[in-house]
């Protein structure tokens, strides 16, 4: 008779764990996803870019706030009002994945209140303090 | 009694390998030529994004064997020989190294070489500092930030080359620190098939060192997996596995606040950041699958090789040497 296999060890991560994993998976794919089709809508010319794409070789090579002076293109979120606009459309792809950690966050936050872990839903509260207030466009608005 | 020895196992990887270091250094080598203000202006405005397209795929393909971040490699490579201004490529820079890591995070998470009591408190020092170093870095004049830039990727370059790894540091006994955060775990070797149980020390020092990576992130648009990982590891004595799937994950909370600065600062080019982001990520799922197949130090000589060149290019850019 032959031995039984031996059973593989598992050790399971903590319950925040796969929370936040299971957030973040969901936010980065649809993030991911809505990149590229945006993105090929860009190209594709499927509807008018604030910067004719012809003239991208010759503004790429300046700074950002040289770019924008020339173009006229938003800075902090004022690219929300002109969404419709292709190559803008894109940065809502961009701002998704950028702002995924923010929403994993906070799915986790309650899990350490209900366990009394203060300092942990501190911690998630300060990051994601620090990570709103670089979205918010205040500490670049402006300067 | 005989004895049986197998044999060596053939020595694989040698073609895919030529093949890959002839592209990438093809790949790189065309946009360098190319560069001149009358072919710039002669090539098409979809030329440049497909040439980095093709660029970052095969930056990802030897990113993991050599076992770097590919946002290491981006920002020296596409800023020493493509046309595109410096804002534009350490957003884009960003991005790349914020998506990877986000791939990536909740594999790790799941698997438990991610841990997140680990990782929060370490993130949340550099996020904070990375979006300083961020903006910092788009106030300072573009000449400033490459000759820096060169000398931080020549300091990589020598963390690189140097630094040894402890698969199982020795940790006698967690700090005050570490025990207050309860920052530690257990998780089972794949390898050995073992549970190992891990604590860190040095949490303080973790911290400074955290700081000062963020900010080197921020600035520079980078990821900062190649100072993470020794940090965590030969710093804070976490096993080898749990600090490179836990730098991955943290990367994903510093990166993000920076990446915030650039794009509020209009710093991200969709048409610059899109073909990064994807064409590196295609490239890494492939050099998943060549890890058994590419000698990983091979591959981790040449990279290195290859951040000593774009190192040089970025430092006599900078310094007016190597326009």
């Amino acid at each position: 008779m032959n031995a039984p296999s031996p059973v593989p060890l598992v050790v399971l991560p903590p319950g925040e764990q796969l929370r936040y994993a299971a957030w973040l998976e969901g936010t980065a794919r649809g993030g991911l996803a809505l990149l590229v089709v945006t993105y090929f809508a860009y190209v594709l010319g499927a509807f008018a870019p604030l910067v004719p794409l012809d003239t991208m070789p010759a503004l790429w090579n300046q700074s950002a706030a040289a770019y924008m002076a020339q173009t006229g293109s938003p800075n902090g979120w004022g690219w929300l009002a002109q969404a419709a606009r292709s190559d803008l459309l894109n940065l809502f792809g961009i701002a998704i994945l950028a702002g995924s950690s923010i929403v994993c966050l906070l799915a986790v936050i309650p899990l350490y209140a209900r366990r009394g872990e203060r300092i942990y839903v501190l911690v998630c509260v300060l990051q994601v303090a620090v990570l709103l207030l670089a979205a918010s466009g205040l500490l670049t608005v402006g300067h | 009694m005989r004895i049986l020895t197998a044999p060596s196992p053939p020595t694989r990887g040698g073609t895919p390998l030529r093949v890959v270091v002839a592209l990438l250094c093809l790949g790189i080598a065309l946009p360098a030529a190319a560069a001149d203000p009358a072919a710039v202006s002669a090539m098409p405005w979809w030329g440049w994004p497909l040439a980095l397209f093709v660029v970052c795929f095969l930056l990802g393909i030897v990113a993991v064997p050599a076992g770097v971040g590919g946002g290491v490699l981006f920002v020296p490579i596409v800023a020493g020989f493509f046309p595109f201004h410096l804002d534009f490529v350490r957003g884009a820079g960003l991005l790349v190294a914020l998506a990877s890591s986000l791939a990536a995070g909740p594999a790790l998470l799941r698997g438990g070489l991610a841990n997140l009591r680990l990782a929060l408190p370490l993130a949340l020092i550099g996020s904070a500092s990375s979006t300083v170093g961020a903006m910092m870095g788009l106030a300072l004049p573009a000449d400033t930030v490459q000759t820096a830039l060169g000398v931080t990727i020549l300091g990589i370059v020598a963390v690189m080359a140097t630094a040894k790894k402890s698969e199982f540091p020795a940790v006698a006994a967690s700090d005050r620190w570490a025990q207050l955060l309860g920052m530690r775990g257990a998780f089972v070797d794949a390898a050995s098939g073992r549970e190992i149980d891990w604590r860190v020390h040095r949490t303080p020092t973790g911290f400074g060192l955290f700081f000062v990576i963020g900010f080197l992130a921020g600035m520079f648009g980078m990821g900062a997996g190649w100072a993470n990982v020794p940090a965590l590891n030969l710093v804070m004595g976490a096993p080898l596995k749990i600090a490179a799937g836990t730098s991955s994950f943290i990367l994903s909370l510093v990166d993000s606040s920076a990446a915030w600065i650039y794009l509020n600062k209009g710093a991200v080019l969709p048409l610059i950041a899109v073909p990064s982001v994807v064409g590196m990520m295609l490239g890494a799922r492939i050099g998943a699958r060549l890890l058994t197949v590419l000698k990983a130090s091979i591959v981790r000589r040449l990279v290195i090789g290859l951040l000593l060149f774009a190192g040089l290019r970025a430092l006599l850019k900078g310094l007016g040497i190597w326009a």
